[in-house]
């Protein structure tokens, strides 16, 4: 429609140009409400959760992803993954890292310090993971109502944990027309839809779209020191808090601080309250005085 | 300061007479914390308090956050996260400044629309009334520049929107655009002068906000009645009103205590939440957002900016006028500036003889309309520009003119007010059904049983 158009002219101004993407595909996927132990007022990390996750992002995302944002010391705080600094250490020594200054400033690979950041990724198609967890919580503004985020605690976990489970077998309509690239995934909104999958209008008639990346997870892709259970859920829902953990490190000192600071309000407010009425008193009720 | 007839400060020790002869700041602290308040402001008067409270605190989280930041493109993304992670108490900072915009915006809202009911606006609160318009807008510029300065992907695209609104301005508009963003595209030196506007502003809003106060101090407060305090003597003028400290001090910091508690509580729980997630993902001239949507805040005047698109015959009609000069996108941007200029008309548009709205039964009706149509606008302005939201937003658009330049200047002349009380103090008594012989002093009259 030229109205459509033109009125997003208008708002996108310069970047107009740059607007393809079909405007109501965003929403259409499916976001599943994932448990986390960190949702809620009172919610936290749960450490070891956090070392399982890392230990999936190790063995199978840092493949790919990079953690660009993260320190290898930071997997030592508390409110973290947590590690005993010596596991920490060798952990980060795992890891090799091109240092500059080495070899008479020509540079060299060295093994990873404490302070070095986790690797960047070397593929261009392949994002950095650190706050993935928060550059995909949109649940609110032209995503919908948000309300899911605010009394679900819906947010980029959830968004992360959907896509690890949402590989699912092409859909029927798919199969009519021309092959896709990538594969189907029902989380995944950015995607491209085959044309034999939109109604006479242009819109989806199926949840999610085409991704490139493959399915990273099968379930029991892992092997977990602590017995935890090895299926594609919990293996996908434990790299979600981990990736959580990375995009928001503070997020337990922040809810405490929230807590303290609610109390101290309250307990002030109602402190000023009673003064408030003190004062008063004689003002409205120069009776009782 | 003039007005109001209260009690001066008196210097008593040989001190203060030595400094007060030399400067009599402890004289105009005193006139200041004890300027006569009417006694029936409601709970709609503490906003002010409020405003004020988050200005300093901005400026108290702005002024650290600078310390830790680097405005430059290729590292201003990294040293927000360098804040969010390694800056001790960083976090929290940076949360509390990026939600104070919020709490600023939802207390100057609040404040806009107090005046608006009340007739704040009113003579003889113009010039408050203008000065607070101007630091409404001022507010806007700096909390748009502020959102630039994280460098994410709807800091780098939203200012290329708006700065693209001055692109729309005839003959000039690529000139001006370009000279605001000191290159042809947004990039390094836009960062760079938006990094210093943003620190300078929040100063200006400060000198402002003194001139805002010393206004209302010279005219005194408007309260819900709109009827004047009475100022023929000192006596009579108490009867009206009580020092701002302490009774307002303690109400005000009572109210700033609770709506701080719903603040620190979305920080510490939902920090994220009003804002947009696209933003954690660096800026990237290559990729487009697939929505590029200001913060809420801005959304009412977005959906204004938006309505007026050429498919509207008003639209159409200017644009034939005035040979195609002003298109649909100058007309939206002169809508969205437009919608702030007649707010700042609104003392000379008002006919009405009444100054509150509580005594004008068709007012608060038209009055009511306008909040529901500012929250729908909002609504519209966050929704993608297609199907029915920019008919909706066109609705909202025509309603929000319509108010001020149609519907206040004829509801004076055709609406038949209701008789105010004559002084404060009676609708005071009246509201805590205080008696007159009491409240004036005589407690030896009271009886007995």
């Amino acid at each position: 429609m030229k109205k459509i158009t033109l009125s997003a002219a208008v708002a996108f101004g310069l970047v107009a140009g740059g607007m393809a993407a079909p405007a109501f595909a965003a929403g259409e996927a499916h976001v599943e409400d994932f448990d986390f132990p960190f949702e809620g007022p009172f919610g936290s990390y749960d450490q070891m959760q956090l070392q399982r996750g890392l230990q999936v992002y190790t063995e199978i995302c840092s493949a790919c992803h990079g953690l660009r944002y993260v320190a290898f010391r930071n997997l030592a705080d508390e409110g973290g993954p947590h590690l005993p600094e010596d596991q920490m250490r060798a952990y980060a020594e795992f890891y090799e890292i091109w240092d500059p200054t080495l070899f008479d400033g020509e540079g060299d690979w060295r093994p990873a310090t404490p302070s070095d950041h986790f690797p960047e990724s070397q593929l261009s198609n392949a994002p950095d993971l650190s706050l993935m967890a928060k550059a995909r919580a949109g649940f609110h503004g032209p995503y919908g109502t948000g309300l899911n985020q605010l009394f679900k605690g819906m947010g980029g976990a959830e968004y992360i944990a959907s896509l690890m489970t949402g590989y699912e077998e092409e859909p029927e309509c798919a199969l009519e027309g021309e092959p896709m690239d990538g594969y189907y995934n029902t989380a995944f909104a950015n995607g491209g839809i085959p044309e034999t999958c939109k109604d006479e209008s242009g819109k989806p008639t199926i949840e999610g779209s085409y991704i490139a990346m493959a399915p990273p997870l099968y379930g029991d892709d892992v092997e977990y020191a602590d017995g935890h259970s090895t299926d594609l859920h919990h293996v996908a829902q434990d790299v979600s808090a981990f990736l959580m953990w990375t995009a928001e490190p503070k997020l337990n000192a922040r809810k405490e601080a929230g807590l303290t600071g609610v109390i101290f309000l309250i307990v002030l407010a109602a402190l000023l309250y009673l003064t408030n009425k003190r004062i008063w008193a004689p003002v409205k009720h120069p009776e009782d005085s | 300061m003039s007005g109001i007839p209260h009690d001066h400060y008196e210097p008593t020790t040989a001190g203060e007479k030595w400094l007060h002869k030399r400067l009599p700041i402890v004289g105009l602290m005193y006139d200041t914390l004890m300027i006569p308040t009417p006694k029936n402001l409601n709970w709609m008067w503490i906003w002010g308090i409020v405003l004020v409270f988050t200005l300093v605190m901005q400026i108290a989280t702005g002024v650290v956050l600078v310390m830790h930041y680097t405005p430059h493109v290729d590292m201003a993304f990294a040293s927000v996260e360098h804040i969010m992670r390694n800056v001790n108490g960083g976090h929290m900072i940076r949360y509390f400044h990026q939600n104070g915009a919020s709490l600023f915006f939802v207390a100057v809202y609040a404040h806009i629309f107090r005046s608006l009911y009340y007739g704040s606006y009113k003579s003889p609160r113009e010039v408050t009334w203008i000065i607070g318009i101007l630091m409404f807008v001022l507010m806007m510029g700096t909390a748009f520049m502020g959102y630039v300065l994280p460098w994410g992907q709807m800091s780098f695209h939203g200012t290329a929107v708006i700065t693209g609104l001055f692109g729309a301005i005839p003959f000039v508009g690529e000139a001006v655009q370009t000279w605001l963003l000191g290159a042809s595209a947004v990039g390094q030196p836009a960062l760079n002068r938006f990094f210093s506007l943003h620190y300078l502003l929040p100063f200006v809003l400060l000198g402002l906000t003194i001139v805002h106060v010393w206004a209302f101090h010279s005219t005194g407060n408007n309260n819900p009645t709109g009827v004047e305090v009475r100022r023929a003597s000192k006596e009579e003028a108490q009867k009206d009103t009580l020092p701002f400290w302490p009774y307002f001090v303690i109400k005000d910091l009572f109210a700033l205590a609770l709506i701080l508690a719903v603040f620190v509580a979305i920080v510490g729980f939902m920090p994220n939440y009003l804002g947009h997630p696209d933003n954690y993902i660096e800026a990237n001239a290559l990729v487009t957002p697939s929505h590029i949507v200001p913060e809420w805040y801005f959304l009412p005047f977005y959906a204004i900016l938006r309505a007026f698109d050429d498919t509207v015959w008003i639209v159409q009609l200017t644009s034939f006028v005035s040979f195609g000069i002003i298109d649909a996108k100058f007309f939206g941007v002169l809508a969205m500036f437009g919608a702030i200029v007649v707010m700042a008309l609104a003392p000379w548009l008002d006919t009405s003889s009444v100054r509150s709205g509580r005594y004008r039964p068709m007012f608060k009706w038209w009055f009511a309309l306008l909040v529901v149509d500012f929250i729908v606008l909002m609504w519209a302005g966050a929704m993608p520009a297609e199907g029915i939201y920019p008919i909706i937003a066109l609705i909202g658009a025509t309603y929000w003119f319509a108010y001020f330049l149609v519907i206040l200047p004829l509801l004076g002349v055709i609406e038949k007010p209701t008789v105010p009380p004559s002084t404060i103090e009676e609708d005071f008594n009246a509201h805590y059904g205080v008696n007159d012989a009491k409240a004036t002093g005589s407690a030896a009259a009271a009886p007995a049983e």
